[in-house]
């Protein structure tokens, strides 16, 4: 079997989203992602100029079409996202825990006032009329 | 004489139970702290009638965070000394917390797990014993521990260990990372044999053995 360059692109790009999730996030990630943001618009440019560039990378890696070769972007670039999302999710609900704890702490002891019907979720705004 | 013990009680829908498990549990013990997670029936209501401090998320976080709220509002309690995490749907015996905090004060021990795997009181199905049986293997080569019986909700945590425990995960997961910070902290644990009573209530509850997946996930993907 014969490894193609663009096998090798491919599966380092997803092991390196992979690692991502064991990783540190901060500030360095962050401009990186938005270097590539950048890059990835400017390069869209290019490519609507000149549609064939697409072909030449993908005869450079090994691939038959340039379509083919957009595709697999297209499922990496997926992948990338799916984790960044999900990583997203993780702190924002870290953070809504330990908001939401905050409130349960102070109710009881009594900062707040506790709400006279408690079994009822808190009724909606009543429609508007219009 | 137990003035000083906390039961945390995290306490989802378990309105049909959680008056008897409250007032049984308050005969031995007179403190007990339930975290309502966002209850929609009338768990809460009933907790606090049955003698119990109720602290109430406003929405559903899941048990771990439960916990975690519960350790903070018992450090609140200056007597405090001992922390019992003690199930809401009857699955643990009073007399199981008794030999468990007999067995620290005596031993000097911070930490005390149930396990259900030390006698043969606890009837768990071959599937469940299966299946715990892996959950045990993947925490003890994971974490600094050896223990038989990985997630058992029975646990009696000093003052000490509770100020330093920090569970984040929310949902299932957080039975394993607190085994993990436990062992990380290099305090005296022992194990103490505890029957866990499967009743069809609490079969109806108990988590899917599909859970032992999502567990894996969410230790995999922290």
């Amino acid at each position: 079997m014969k490894i193609l360059l663009i096998q090798i692109v491919l599966i380092a790009v997803v092991v390196a989203v992979v690692a991502r999730l064991f990783r540190s996030r901060g500030a360095r990630a962050q401009a990186i992602r938005r270097l590539g943001l950048i890059l990835f618009a400017g390069f869209a440019v290019v490519s609507i100029l000149i549609p064939d560039v697409w072909n030449r990378i993908a005869h450079l890696v090994g691939v038959g079409r340039g379509t083919d070769m957009v595709l697999y972007a297209l499922v990496v670039a997926f992948l990338s996202f799916t984790v960044t999302t999900y990583l997203r999710f993780r702190d924002l609900e870290t953070r809504y825990t330990k908001l939401a704890r905050r409130l349960a702490l102070d109710e009881v002891r009594g900062d707040r006032p506790l709400p006279d019907d408690g079994d009822e979720p808190p009724a909606e705004d009543p429609p508007s009329p219009r | 004489m137990n003035e000083d013990v906390w039961l945390v009680v995290p306490l989802y829908n378990e309105a049909t139970v959680i008056a008897d498990v409250v007032r049984r549990a308050r005969e031995v013990f007179p403190h007990v702290v339930c975290v309502d997670d966002g209850s929609a029936d009338d768990s809460a209501r009933l907790a606090a009638q049955a003698g119990a401090v109720v602290v109430r998320h406003p929405v559903n976080l899941g048990q771990g965070a439960a916990l975690q709220t519960g350790f903070e509002y018992a450090l609140s309690v200056p007597d405090m000394r001992w922390v019992v995490t003690f199930d809401a749907d009857g699955q643990h015996q009073v007399e199981d917390v008794v030999a468990m905090l007999d067995l620290a004060r005596t031993e000097g021990l911070d930490v005390v797990f149930g396990s259900r795997f030390l006698d043969d009181r606890t009837d768990a199905g071959l599937l469940k014993r299966a299946v715990l049986r892996m959950a045990v293997a993947y925490t003890n080569l994971t974490t600094r521990t050896k223990l038989t019986d990985a997630h058992n909700g029975l646990r009696l945590l000093s003052r000490d260990v509770v100020s330093r425990l920090q569970i984040t995960q929310n949902r299932m997961a957080h039975a394993s990372e607190l085994v993990s910070q436990i062992g990380a902290l290099d305090v005296r644990y022992a194990e103490s044999p505890v029957h866990v009573l499967y009743t069809d209530y609490s079969r109806s509850k108990g988590q899917s053995l599909w859970n032992a997946v999502n567990i894996l996930a969410e230790l995999i993907l922290r």
